[in-house]
């Protein structure tokens, strides 16, 4: 049987999953940690503590900021020092709360005992108002809030839930380690998910170069499936191994053959995708009250010569954790927050980890060195390897001469900024550079055309009184 | 023979002058009437087509100030108070003299100033560098140095300096048609007023950030200590979000807030006189200590009253 896989593009980097044998460990406390507000797509969280406060690990330290929002809770316990602008991954000023570390205090009511709970409620608002509170936001990288996922609009129904455990992402060993040592939470998660959308079929998808994850979770789902009707229509799926399968709208094609359209949503396809991570995470919050506050970090790299996958407290400063592993080595010139596809350097190491850090990756000067730019040659490689179907060199050419209809014109704002058309350029051109920049512009002016519209609309709206 | 060259120089005039004849008829009937007075505004016009007036080109602007009932919302920076004078002769109108323009870059941080904390080495864009990260030195708001403005300049009056690292601009290619204030993605250039003789006073720093930390990303950074604004005697400085501003508006060019800034963010320009820092300072300290005194010697003063009261 050919094996499953999405259908357009896509490209085969080496694996380098160097750290796939390292256990989770639990990283020691940091002195001071720095929680973000805006962890999270969407508006940021109002923090509702003050300087001088003393907090409890899994108390709310910030609450949502709008409907797509999320809970912000603090990863430690001590007392809050300062609220106020300091330096993100990329430099820029982000609000952050910073707490001085004192014990590490728990609030009462949660469990953190590692007791399976596999009884899980009936009741999908109850499990949904838990997973809002939990302040659980996707951890395949985009931090959608979960709550406002798993509350599809109405009208549209959920046919089947995907459980992401692809990690396409060369180096990232965090997911893998996930379902390899919390199997069963993340299955249970599965459940608790499936039941909060209503629906009868989760698969779990995982990408054949993990064989070990994939014999696990098939157990594990057997074991459960013989216990409890509540695990019903749980299926483990093995996709071919490729780059980037764990796109949202690359999984949903190759796991339902279905193709979400441009500028639409997977729930419009009738799926609902939600990372490994994430679904632990709602095991926790909804069976063992324990909010998101820590979550797994690949540190790896062949130039680090310590591999790891660490449970990190969010908002562990990096140099925190770098300094626990043995320091920078010498030879490394970029650390890289997330995987070497989609991830981004990191202008400032002094800055905290957020819940969507996925992985710290030290790569060398050789290794990250540009090929020199040169003309483009026409050879469509590019086109070809784009999963959206979009056509990079001509977005690169359309961004440089800055005709942001044109760019609109030919979807520019469906780029996923999964980078294989700069992975696959000969020519050597930062094709993903100039187009994230464009995509951004674009939505930005989408957004304010929209606003636009919908204030036009309601300035025409007859006045009722 | 002859017959053959007398044909065909009769078919071909004859032909020509059908053509012209339908050509002309065309013309005649098809004839689009405009104004006449839009071409002689644009004939008006510097015929640069910047689009520094907000128009699409010289002769969208020609045909806007035409139908416009005054000139209140139109003005080309390019050709200024002369060409406008002239667009307002054509049709009549009244104009408001404008204070002449120039770009002024608002950053410090040169090569020297401010060193670089790590190795930018992807596209050659400020507007992408800014979309990925806050830059290759310690200052998140300061000028990023792959020169989106001297591509956006129209005139060839922007260049790198390769030794600062940061844009000048020659003020005489200058037009103020503000292209390259759209062009930098951290707004660090800004379009001020000329000033008498070119000569002007403006804070050349943009950073918001406390001054401890400005401090460490450049050396000669606004740290928004607000020494300036007690300096100024005419209120036209004031102090936003942890930086200087001097109203070109107010300021009378004293260059006091120059001699007196800590880190040398305030800079004057096209002064005859270089400025002499001490004797100024030693000037405004003098006055101030004397304004201490009789600030000191007048609550004394209250209090005497009250105590004897």
């Amino acid at each position: 049987m050919a094996r499953r896989t999405f259908s357009i593009g896509g490209v085969h980097p080496n694996d380098a999953k160097i750290s796939r044998d390292c256990k989770i460990e639990v990283l020691p406390t940091p002195p001071t940690v720095y929680i973000a507000v805006a962890q999270h797509i969407g508006a940021p969280a109002k923090p509702v503590v003050a300087v001088g406060d003393k907090v409890k690990a899994g108390q709310v330290i910030a609450e949502p900021g709008g409907f797509m929002s999320a809970y912000i809770h603090s990863s430690v316990s001590g007392t809050v020092k300062s609220i106020g602008p300091r330096k993100d991954l990329s430099g820029n000023n982000q609000m952050v709360v910073e707490i001085a570390v004192e014990g590490d205090e728990w609030m009462e009511g949660i469990d953190r005992t590692d007791t399976l709970i596999t009884e899980i409620p009936q009741d999908p608002k109850a499990i949904i108002e838990k997973i809002k509170l939990g302040g659980v936001v996707g951890l395949g990288g985009a931090t959608f809030p979960t709550h406002v996922k798993l509350s599809p609009p109405p009208g549209k129904t959920c046919e089947m839930l995907i459980i992401n455990g692809c990690e396409c992402e060369p180096y990232l060993t965090s997911d893998f380690r996930t379902l390899l040592e919390k199997g069963e939470q993340v299955v249970v998660g599965t459940a608790i998910i499936k039941k909060a959308l209503g629906v009868d079929k989760a698969t779990i998808a995982i990408e054949d170069n993990k064989p070990e994850a994939i014999d696990h979770i098939e157990k594990v789902v057997a074991e459960m499936k013989a216990k409890s009707t509540d695990y019903a229509g749980i299926e483990v799926m093995s996709l071919m191994k490729k780059y980037p399968e764990g796109g949202e709208k690359q999984l949903i094609d190759a796991v339902m053959h279905r193709q979400v359209k441009s500028g639409g949503l997977p729930i419009d396809v009738g799926a609902v995708v939600d990372n490994v991570c994430t679904a632990l995470a709602v095991y926790e919050a909804v069976q063992k009250n324990k909010p998101l506050v820590d979550n797994s970090v690949t540190v790896t790299g062949e130039c680090f010569p310590r591999q790891a996958n660490l449970l990190v407290r969010v908002g562990t400063p990096i140099n925190y954790i770098i300094d626990f592993l043995g320091g920078v080595p010498e030879d490394a010139a970029k650390v890289i927050s997330g995987g070497p596809m989609m991830g981004k350097s990191i202008a400032n190491l002094e800055a905290a980890t957020m819940k969507g850090t996925g992985g710290l990756l030290f790569l060398t000067r050789e290794q990250t060195k540009r090929m020199p730019e040169s003309n483009c040659i026409r050879c469509g490689k590019c086109a070809d390897a784009c999963p959206m179907g979009l056509e990079p060199f001509l977005l690169n050419r359309l961004a440089k001469a800055g005709n942001t209809d044109a760019l609109e014109e030919n979807a520019v704002q469906d780029c996923i900024m999964c980078g294989c058309c700069l992975y696959s350029c000969p020519a050597g051109i930062p094709l993903l550079d100039v187009i994230s920049q464009a995509r951004g512009q674009v939505m930005g002016i989408m957004k304010a055309r929209a606003a636009a519209a919908k204030a036009a609309a309601e300035a025409a709206k007859p006045k009722t009184e | 023979m002859t017959t053959t060259i007398i044909w065909t120089i009769a078919i071909i005039s004859g032909l020509g002058l059908l053509l012209a004849l339908t050509l002309y008829l065309v013309a005649q009937r098809f004839k689009v009437v405009e104004d006449p007075r839009i071409e002689l505004v644009e004939k008006a016009m510097p015929g640069a087509n910047c689009g520094g007036c907000g128009f699409a080109g010289c002769h969208a602007f020609a045909e806007s100030a035409v139908k416009a009932p005054n000139l209140d919302n139109h003005f080309c920076p390019v050709g200024g108070n002369e060409t406008m004078k002239a667009v307002a002769d054509i049709l009549g109108y009244e104009i408001q003299e404008k204070a002449p323009m120039v770009a002024v870059v608002r950053c410090n941080g040169s090569c020297a100033n401010r060193p670089k904390v790590n190795e930018y080495d992807g596209s050659v864009s400020c507007k992408v560098k800014a979309s990925l990260y806050s830059g290759d030195t310690g200052c998140a708001f300061g000028c990023l140095g792959c020169g989106d403005c001297v591509e956006a300049c129209k005139f060839g009056a922007l260049s790198m300096d390769p030794e600062t690292g940061l844009p000048v601009v020659d003020e005489n290619k200058c037009t103020a048609c503000g292209a390259c204030t759209k062009a930098c993605p951290k707004g660090i250039i800004e379009l001020r007023k000329k000033g008498p003789r070119g000569m002007r006073e403006f804070v050349s720093c943009v950073n918001k950030d406390k001054g401890p930390s400005v401090k460490k990303a450049c050396a000669a950074a606004c740290i928004g200590c607000g020494i300036c604004v007690k300096t100024c005697t005419h209120g036209a400085i004031v102090l936003d979000n942890n930086v200087a501003y001097i109203d070109p508006e107010k300021c009378k060019l004293c260059r006091e807030c120059e001699a007196m800034c800590p880190t040398g963010a305030i800079h004057g320009v096209n002064f005859p006189k270089p400025l002499d820092k001490e004797a100024v300072k030693a000037r405004v300290q003098e006055r101030q200590k004397k304004a201490r005194e009789a600030a000191a010697a007048a609550a004394n003063e209250i209090k005497k009253e009250e105590n004897n009261g």
